[in-house]
């Protein structure tokens, strides 16, 4: 298993965090690097309203017929969360996949590994959780801002090093 | 089968009403009061890390508004855990000690002993991982602990690397020491690798901390008068 390297972007579509974990990739400046995060954003924002109407969620109705209606997704969507479009999650090509996760609150994850690669979504959630113990309870972090934690780079190298 | 279950509160019912007209403190008829054990009594009575770690993070923020350096900060959180160390020291003799008169160590070393197993045991669920005295200064003793639970999720920035939010800790060890009758010189702490991004991954312990506890030099005289005492 490979996993090239880590982007995080946060809300605004700013580069908080890059890391590569894989010896011989090409070098990006940090400004390609920064230029990179913000055309993904923009183009993410785009795909977000590209959804065919048949995929669209409908409104919650307050009927009682709702609740009843036989298609399922209808059914379970709750009207305080109504499905919302997700927008680009895998960007395919022939040397790399790059896959999207976004938390709920606006951050995005990408993580550039190679095309055959497993369970990334497993990856992507447990780097989430490295995320949220070594940045977010760090009382020296302020959020929105660059990612320098000591503790989160030591634990990314750890669990990717492992897993690979 | 179904009787005994029916009869109980029934017999119960006038006991805790008559309980509950006599004055001043109540007691349960088991004796089993908060001062005995905790409120919460699942059976490994845990609290949650990660909401600590939220909280000790509002602690740290609130601790550096208007600071002026590191030295401020530690002193900060220095006093943010002293009175918690003065409290816990009562909690802790009353649910351990069988007769109250002797509850209290009144030697150094019973006093070291009570702060690296009870008191770190009732804080982190573990004893304190080294107790040394200092081989410069006889006033000095050092409690070592390898990966403090208040540093688990914290990275200090570069700038501030002599930072240790463990100063917390040494809060509560001091005051510990004061409310047993031992006056300190202060207790600090401090980490125990000089360089921490010198040679990291070799160390097997980054975040090793040295609680270092500077006893009063009157702490020390009556410490030489009760050794000849009982010699």
């Amino acid at each position: 298993m490979v996993v090239f390297s880590l982007l995080i972007i946060n809300k605004a579509g700013g580069l908080v965090y890059s890391r590569e974990f894989h010896a011989g990739l090409a070098k990006l400046s940090s400004n390609d690097l920064l230029i990179l995060a913000g055309t993904f954003h923009g183009v993410h924002a785009i795909t977000r309203s590209l959804v065919p109407d048949a995929v669209r969620p409908v409104q919650p109705s307050t009927s009682i017929s709702a609740s009843t209606s036989t298609s399922g997704v209808n059914s379970t969507s709750a009207p305080a969360f109504p499905v919302r479009p997700s927008g680009l999650e895998v960007l395919e090509s022939s040397h790399f996949r790059l896959t999207c996760f976004q938390t709920l609150t606006g951050t995005k994850f990408l993580l550039l590994t190679e095309p055959a690669q497993p369970n990334v979504d497993v990856v992507l959630k447990k780097i989430y959780e490295l995320y949220a113990d070594y940045v977010m309870k760090n009382p020296f972090y302020t959020v929105e801002m660059p990612i320098r934690c000591q503790k989160f780079d030591t634990g990314l190298d750890a669990f990717v090093r492992v897993r690979g | 089968m179904t009787q005994p279950p029916s009869k109980n509160p029934q017999t119960a019912l006038p006991q805790q009403s008559l309980r509950t007209q006599s004055p001043g403190l109540r007691y349960p008829t088991n004796k089993k009061t908060i001062y005995d054990r905790n409120l919460n009594r699942t059976r490994t009575a845990e609290l949650s890390r990660a909401s600590f770690a939220y909280l000790f993070v509002e602690m740290i923020s609130y601790a550096q508004r208007r600071v002026t350096g590191v030295a401020d900060l530690e002193k900060r959180l220095n006093l943010q855990g002293y009175p918690l160390g003065l409290r816990l020291l009562d909690l802790l003799l009353t649910r351990t000690a069988p007769q109250p008169s002797t509850a209290r160590p009144v030697r150094v070393l019973p006093l070291l002993q009570f702060i690296t197993t009870t008191l770190w045991k009732h804080l982190f669920g573990r004893p304190a991982d080294a107790l040394e005295r200092s081989a410069a200064n006889a006033a000095e003793y050092m409690i070592s602990d390898n990966e403090p639970l208040v540093n688990s999720y914290i990275s200090v920035p570069r700038e501030m690397s002599q930072l240790n939010c463990a100063a917390y800790v040494a809060g509560i060890i001091e005051g510990v020491c004061d409310g047993a009758g031992f006056a300190t010189q202060g207790v600090s702490a401090h980490w125990a690798n000089e360089d921490p991004a010198k040679d990291a991954p070799a160390q097997m312990w980054p975040g090793k901390t040295v609680f270092l506890i500077r006893f009063a030099p009157e702490v020390l005289e009556r410490e030489e008068i009760l050794a000849k005492a009982t010699a």
